[in-house]
């Protein structure tokens, strides 16, 4: 018998977080998450001697906030990310600083790069900055020979494509609610785990119970499709019979979903002439609120989890569906009032992970069940590029003679330099394939892995669909694009 | 009268298994006997009976699994034909 994988996580953060919401599922599950919520913080850091905090009480309010933020977190704080004070260690921000390895050498290639005359050197010749005049543009250390001079922003900060992120004037980091996309970077950037998102597991749990196993309704869990890169310690057909051993009627694959979506786009596309995609909500959000004069361009399509939700809904009016992937901004995105009739519920891949594990679940031992709903072009939308190629694709199969001149942006600094070209009618392109994400949704911030291979998983998931085409993918779930618009 | 509704598993285990070759073979039966107006298809998902071979169907409140495209005129001969009286 194989030895069975141990279940890898990429940080400790990540694990305490896993642990807590383990605990809260399995409670929630038996009915006695009341009465024994107050005593999750002890279990997760039982003592005496602290295990990473300075004591143990600390680690408990810490464990305790997150147990609160497992449940739902704070009604009244409309974000999908909290930050909790108790964990966010003050980490310093103090910009351009010139480090201990400056050797006062001669050549002073950063006062020569300096544009602000902010360097100086003091009696033991080494560099100085003049705060006042400094603006952190970072030349100086690029110019560095000795790599001395280092930027000293918060990873929360730095993450932040977009200065949504920032310490407030006690030193505690706070997030702008108004700015914030709800990406999630901040969350994952965190060393100290101090930004959170809010679980809807508890959600997720009455929606499986109050199914009575598909006797009151039908469940479906949509699940995306960087799930292939997610569960290395199980293949992707156990985790399908896993989901389905938590009380699923079926798993279906959001990749059908962008199969819909890319034959109705590359349609919108053409007659429009120009666009941006709209499945990612962070995306979406951003040009919202940071350039709203481009919001008409947004393309009037749903997201794929909204378009296979919209279609579960419109062969089931009664089901139930949850979408499991690895974003914050879909936990948003399933409150729009566009998206909210289809999507009852979103976790993530860690909170499924959990969701798993509470159950006594174990993947590595169960019979696979297959996943095949959508084709290769439906499934690499979880990756950088693939949301272009898939547009391309539907263009050419529905013979729509129209050339397609994606800009791909990944992150929302390449996302903020192409709308701000575009708003400008400076853009080198006609389609901005906009992700929050660095790499795209492999790079969200709730997967369990981010490493290189992923993007590689994915491409590979994408080559085992039976269908090579959009439009068999589509044909054979007996769909019709249309579904995929909002309008 | 209403229509008779089949729905067709389209879920990954009878999608594999060939529920579209199932969908072209009952929309081809349906034709040939003049049944457009009478039946009407539509997709499901799992319908719960993977362990099957041939694809499962539903009609009316009956699930019917091992459903190929060979015994699809036997399968509307027996099993639809009936209800429509």
């Amino acid at each position: 018998m194989a030895i069975a994988k141990p279940l890898k996580f990429d940080t400790l953060v990540q694990q305490l977080k896993y642990r807590v919401l383990k605990e809260v599922a399995a409670d929630y599950w038996d009915g006695t998450l009341e009465e024994k919520k107050e005593g999750i913080p002890k279990l997760i850091s039982p003592g005496p001697k602290a295990a990473f905090r300075c004591c143990v009480y600390k680690e408990r309010a810490i464990a305790a906030r997150r147990v609160t933020l497992a449940m739902g977190g704070d009604k009244s704080n409309p974000n999908m990310l909290e930050v909790i004070e108790e964990a966010c260690d003050q980490c310093p921000f103090g910009g351009m600083e010139v480090t201990d390895l400056c050797r006062g050498c001669l050549a002073h290639r950063c006062a020569q790069a300096c544009r602000l005359n902010a360097i100086s050197f003091l009696p033991d010749h080494r560099a100085s900055i003049d705060k006042t005049k400094c603006v952190n543009c970072g030349m100086c250390a690029k110019s560095c020979s000795f790599g001395a001079i280092v930027n000293r922003r918060r990873p929360c900060e730095s993450a932040c494509k977009i200065n949504a992120v920032k310490p407030r004037e006690d030193g505690i980091t706070s997030i702008d609610e108004e700015k914030c996309t709800r990406c999630g970077q901040c969350s994952y950037a965190c060393p100290f785990g101090a930004i959170v998102d809010k679980s809807f597991i508890l959600d997720c749990i009455d929606i499986i119970k109050g199914s009575d196993s598909g006797k009151a309704y039908k469940t479906y869990m949509i699940v995306a499709p960087s799930i292939s890169s997610q569960f290395h310690y199980a293949t992707l057909p156990q985790v399908v019979s896993g989901i389905k051993a938590l009380g699923f009627t079926d798993v279906v694959e959001a990749a059908l979903g962008a199969d819909l979506v890319a034959l109705n786009e590359a349609k919108d596309l053409s007659e429009e002439g120009d666009c941006t995609s709209s499945c990612c909500p962070a995306f979406v959000r951003y040009v919202e609120t940071s350039f709203p004069e481009l919001k008409g361009k947004i393309s009037r399509n749903l997201s794929p989890m909204a378009a296979i939700a919209k279609y579960l809904k419109s062969i089931d009016p009664n089901c139930k569906t949850v979408f499991c992937g690895p974003c914050i901004a879909k936990k948003m995105e399933a409150k729009r009032p566009e998206v909210s009739p289809f999507v009852d519920c979103v976790i993530t891949f860690e909170e499924l992970q959990a969701l798993i594990d509470a159950r006594g679940i174990v993947l590595a031992e169960l019979e696979g069940k297959p996943l095949d709903n959508a084709s290769y072009f439906g499934r690499i939308f979880a990756r950088s590029g693939g949301l272009s190629d898939a547009v391309r694709q539907a263009l050419k199969e529905q013979e729509i003679d129209f050339e397609v001149k994606p800009v791909q942006c990944s992150g929302l600094d390449q996302c903020k330099m192409a709308l701000t070209k575009y708003k400008a009618g400076r853009l080198d392109g006609n389609f901005i394939e906009g992700m929050a994400c660095p790499n795209g949704c492999i790079g969200g911030p709730s997967c369990l892995t981010h490493e290189v291979r992923d993007a590689a998983d994915v491409d590979k998931y994408g080559h085992e669909s039976k269908e090579t085409t959009i439009k068999e993918a589509v044909a054979s779930a007996m769909a019709d694009p249309k579904i995929a618009s909002i309008d | 009268m209403d229509k008779i509704e089949l729905a067709i598993c389209v879920g990954s285990s009878c999608h594999l298994k060939g529920s579209r070759d199932v969908i072209e073979a009952l929309r081809g039966e349906i034709l040939k006997n003049g049944l457009e107006d009478k039946v009407e298809l539509k997709a499901a998902f799992c319908l719960g009976q993977c362990g099957h071979d041939g694809v499962s169907v539903k009609v009316g409140e009956k699930i019917l699994p091992g459903l190929t495209p060979e015994k699809v005129p036997s399968f509307l001969k027996e099993e639809v034909l009936p209800l429509l009286g």
